[in-house]
């Protein structure tokens, strides 16, 4: 029948587009940007084309079948009632079969590459991340460097960096597409994985598993950078300063001391109940989704549960901030600049 | 109770005149297959209705960026009440509803082996139902996703997972009673010469799938019990301060959910195969390798189940172990597509309605099975995992492979449910709009998921390269729609013009066509006696076109009515109810003093019928202008 086979036809057409790379760069897992997600990709591809393949098959046995044996007017009584064809079942048993071996190995290999962990690593070759989420957000601590952040995670390009995942609170799930495939992050367990990015860039991430009513809401990013600007990263937050810089700021520090400290740290190397603020001022996003600037500071401060609803973070009435003070908070928070 | 009293009590429909609350009276009585499969299939209908308008908002939120039509948090139990009340309230009682209707039809049987238990299950099913969905106006339909992930379904989720946790047990309970009834009345209630290897495959499907039913349910129910433990009573199962583990309850729930998949799928793939069969004009192309991949499936759903897993961290052995075992599926899958297509080859094709639905079933399940397997690679899955992908996957399987199977089941035996048939214009017109319209919905949806987009996500921001993909989708799941109602005008439609059908309107091959229409409380008058695979088609090409005896006729032995599934049933929904109001109050005396009522009102219930002789009552021969013969 025609229909199916302009669906056929429109099904080849759009996974040809597809595969071309029409996807939008940074989040796309069409897009590889490291060897994981470029592993992960080619097996889908061989998936995929044998997938091609088996649906091919199908459909030209199905318009042939459709075409040729539809009932005609005046055919009377019954066809040849055929019992079944051991030949045939024979055949369309052990081609799946083989086709499913020719998916089989890649698949097992690629899983036991992409399970590899930090222990397994030679010493001071890779760096490593511990991740944090929580509801609705990223913790981001480098052991090693003695770092802790939030939401913005810096890596080196060219080199693995492994990832120890957990959560405080329910299941989240990290994933980069561009980079790779998510792992989910369990309370009380903790799970590896490793990224590589080849290119420095801003790497989209999202949490996949269902966690409140902001899931849609927990993005971050993952920004990777050449090695000598990694280090500069890595010393700017081992000695970071986070001292006010104008008067209005000195007053947003007194506010910030006042009502934000017993959450929020602003020193990048202490481990805050709630994110630790340094480089806030130059971060991708606020609360990771807003666009980084004054207005929308101002406006997350004042209200966060109208941004995300369900978050843990009081409004500004509640902790007795008046304009002036949030005011003066987006001026301190902005200056957190990583200079 | 003496018999001759219970006997006179029985009312019937066919009696003119009957006044509403005898008929009511009539329905919440009643143990006929018959009757309680149109229930299954009505309250399974409405349900479908209920997920599908839930469907619809949440295509509507998402058919812009950063859309406001609903909030995050009734976004949530909005994908939560989708999921339950498809899987659990509309896909299983849709298919109960033919089961119970045709399986003892199609096996030459005057009722299922437990007529009292299968009205206790449907009545079970549809207080778990009725109970699920009160949340919405008590504080709050559950929220945490239809699996219920620990801890967000524990600490994390307000009252809505109560509802969540007693309406899916008090239905859960029913689900299990029909699985066991179904086993038996296929073993024990076969019509004289028809063995095993000569049985429909729609009974063949409900066989096996009733199988799953028996191992899956089990799990399910052990873990809700932990949960609704957890809530209520402040155990610590999977909570992690308390020396919980979180993913304990995924693995129970995948123990069931997996299997769940095929208990809904298999049953589709015997109306399937009897439909093609049937307006192919053919018998089943390789019946004997049917059968035993549908034997085949059900047995590998087991092994199968941590593929939903593949991210939680089991590591790569489990991961590669659970790949390879979730691809062999597609061996036995395949072996049944090409059966359905070579059925076809050499026969004649009709295109009716319920033909159209199997012909669009064929490629759409194809579609869903290869995307499955393309899930099965576990590397690759971390990619596909809880993104769009997966969405498209498992409607491609649901819906392509579910609900299409079930329309062309609906269109088909439509006239021995209901004793119309349907209209075969506005069905086609159904059948398109409802193609296209899926098609349109999930199928960009995998570049959706390949692109970055997780499920589950209420919003998505402007400029990612999501906004064309989700409005197509979109405007595919209001074509759906329209076509769902194009359905129920058919219904309306019919139910108000067309007569009566005839006993046999497409040319049968199987026993269900031999009754009369309407079917007589009894089925058939005499038990047939079969004497081949589809032993209609038999009778018509090789004896007089009619089904022989397989005994004199007698009185006929039929169980009594009775009120106590009901009252049973809304006992437990009362115990139920009770446990959810828990949250709703600082002590526990109130809720727990119903909920305790309640289990007392079940137990009474019981015991009242354990004491109670009930021995049925017979119809004579003579009675009720009985016809000689088998049946048409």
């Amino acid at each position: 029948m025609s229909r199916s086979m302009w669906r056929t036809l429109f099904l080849f057409l759009v996974l040809a587009l597809v595969l071309t790379g029409c996807g939008k760069p940074y989040l796309s897992a069409l897009d590889p940007a490291g060897p994981v997600a470029e592993k992960q990709l080619s097996l889908i591809k061989l998936s995929l084309y044998i997938m091609i393949v088996v649906i091919a098959v199908v459909m030209i046995i199905y318009v042939y079948v459709l075409v040729k044996f539809r009932q005609r007017p005046g055919q009377k009584g019954y066809p040849e009632q055929v019992e079944g064809s051991h030949t045939l079942e024979i055949i369309w048993t052990v081609i799946p079969i083989i086709l499913l071996i020719i998916l089989a190995i890649p698949t097992v290999v690629t899983t036991f590459t992409l399970a590899e962990t930090y222990s397994e690593e030679e010493e001071g070759d890779a760096l490593l991340i511990k991740v944090t989420a929580h509801q609705y957000w990223w913790e981001v601590e480098y052991p090693e460097q003695g770092i802790v952040t939030a939401q913005d995670i810096y890596i080196p390009t060219g080199q693995r960096v492994y990832f120890e995942l957990t959560s405080k609170d329910v299941i989240h799930s990290f994933w980069v597409p561009s980079l790779g495939g998510k792992t989910d992050t369990n309370p009380g367990l903790t799970n590896n994985m490793w990224l590589q990015a080849d290119e420095p860039g801003v790497y989209h991430g999202k949490c996949a598993e269902l966690c409140g009513p902001s899931h849609a809401l927990m993005d971050f990013k993952v920004i990777a950078v050449e090695p000598e600007e990694f280090e500069q990263w890595v010393a700017t937050m081992t000695n970071y300063d986070d001292t006010p810089k104008t008067v209005l700021a000195e007053q947003g520090r007194a506010v910030f001391e006042q009502s934000c400290i017993a959450c929020h740290a602003t020193d990048g190397v202490t481990k805050s109940p709630y994110p630790n603020l340094a480089g806030i001022g130059d971060r991708e996003k606020i609360a990771g989704i807003l666009q980084n600037n004054e207005e929308n500071l101002a406006r997350w401060i004042e209200n966060p549960e109208e941004v995300k609803e369900g978050n843990y973070m009081p409004s500004a009435s509640e902790l007795g901030l008046n304009e002036n003070d949030i005011e003066a908070l987006v001026e301190y928070l902005m200056q957190l600049k990583l200079q | 109770m003496s018999t001759h009293a219970v006997g006179q009590s029985h009312v019937s429909t066919a009696e003119p005149k009957a006044g509403f609350g005898s008929v009511l009276w009539d329905w919440l009585t009643t143990v006929d297959h018959k009757k309680i499969g149109k229930m299954y299939f009505s309250a399974g209908f409405f349900f479908f209705l209920l997920g599908g308008i839930e469907a619809i908002l949440i295509r509507l939120q998402l058919m812009y960026p950063e859309n406001t039509l609903v909030s995050g948090s009734t976004f949530n139990e909005l994908i939560t009440m989708h999921g339950t009340t498809m899987i659990f309230f509309a896909a299983m009682p849709l298919l109960f509803g033919l089961m119970n209707v045709i399986v003892p039809l199609q096996i030459g049987a005057r009722d299922v082996a437990f007529p009292f238990l299968n009205a206790l299950g449907f009545w079970l099913f549809l207080f778990g139902g009725i109970l699920l969905n009160l949340s919405w106006f008590m504080g709050g339909a559950p929220d945490a996703g239809w699996t219920a992930y620990a801890p967000l379904s524990t600490q994390y989720s307000g009252s809505g997972l109560d509802f969540y946790v007693l309406g899916l047990q008090i239905s859960g309970a029913g689900t299990l009673i029909s699985g066991i009834n179904f086993l038996v009345t296929i073993l024990n209630m076969r019509a004289p010469g028809m063995t095993l290897m000569r049985m429909p495959m729609f009974t063949w499907t409900t066989f096996i799938a009733s199988a799953l039913i028996v191992f899956a349910f089990p799990p399910l129910t052990a873990g809700l019990f932990l949960l609704m433990f957890e809530r209520i009573f402040d155990a610590q199962f999977f909570n992690v301060a308390g020396g919980g583990n979180v993913i304990i309850w995924q693995h129970l729930f995948w123990i069931f959910g997996h299997p769940e998949v095929y208990i809904l799928v298999l049953p589709a793939f015997g109306i399937i195969s009897e439909v093609i069969s049937t307006f192919s004009k053919k018998r089943l192309f390789g019946y004997t390798s049917m059968v035993f991949a549908t034997i085949l499936i059900g047995f590998i759903g087991f092994m199968v189940w941590a593929h939903h897993m593949f991210t939680v961290g089991m590591g790569p052995v489990a991961n590669a172990l659970f790949a390879v075992a979730t691809m062999a599926i597609a061996v036995p899958t395949g072996i049944k597509i090409f059966n359905w297509l070579f059925t076809m080859w050499g026969g004649r094709i009709q295109m009716t309605t319920a033909m159209l639905f199997c012909l669009g079933f064929l490629p759409t399940f194809v579609m869903g099975g290869v995307t499955g397997v393309m899930l099965a690679a576990a590397p690759a899955n971390y990619q596909y995992h809880d993104s769009y992908f997966v969405v498209a996957h498992f409607h491609y399987t649901i819906i392509g492979g579910v609900v299409l199977g079930l329309f062309a089941g609906i269109y088909y035996w439509w006239p021995k449910m209901f004793n119309k048939k349907l209209n075969e214009t506005l069905g086609k017109w159904m059948f398109w709009l409802f193609l296209i319209g899926f098609h349109l919905t999930f199928f960009i949806q995998h570049f959706l998921g390949l692109q970055g987009m997780p499920r589950r996500v209420f919003t998505y921001l402007e400029g990612l390269g999501l906004e064309t993909g989700n409005f197509i989708s979109t405007v595919g799941a209001l074509l759906m729609g329209v076509a769902t109602i194009l359905f129920v005008i058919n219904v309306i439609y019919t139910h108000l013009r067309a007569d009566l059908a005839e006993a046999d309107p497409w040319d049968g091959r199987t026993l269900e066509w031999a009754t009369k229409t309407p079917i007589p409380e009894y089925n058939f008058a005499q038990t047939p006696k079969v004497r081949g695979l589809d032993p209609l088609f038999v009778e018509k090409t090789k004896g007089n076109g009619k089904i022989i005896p397989a005994e004199p006729l007698g009185p006929i032995h039929m169980p009594n009515p009775s009120i106590l599934p009901f009252i049973m049933a809304f006992a437990l929904f009362i115990a139920g109810f009770g446990f959810c109001l828990h949250s709703f109050y600082e002590s526990n005396v109130i809720p727990f003093t119903i909920a305790g009522v309640g289990i007392a009102g079940t137990l009474l219930c019981m015991f009242l019928r354990s004491v109670i002789e009930d021995h049925g009552h017979h119809i004579e021969p003579h009675d009720e202008g009985m016809d000689k013969g088998v049946g048409a």
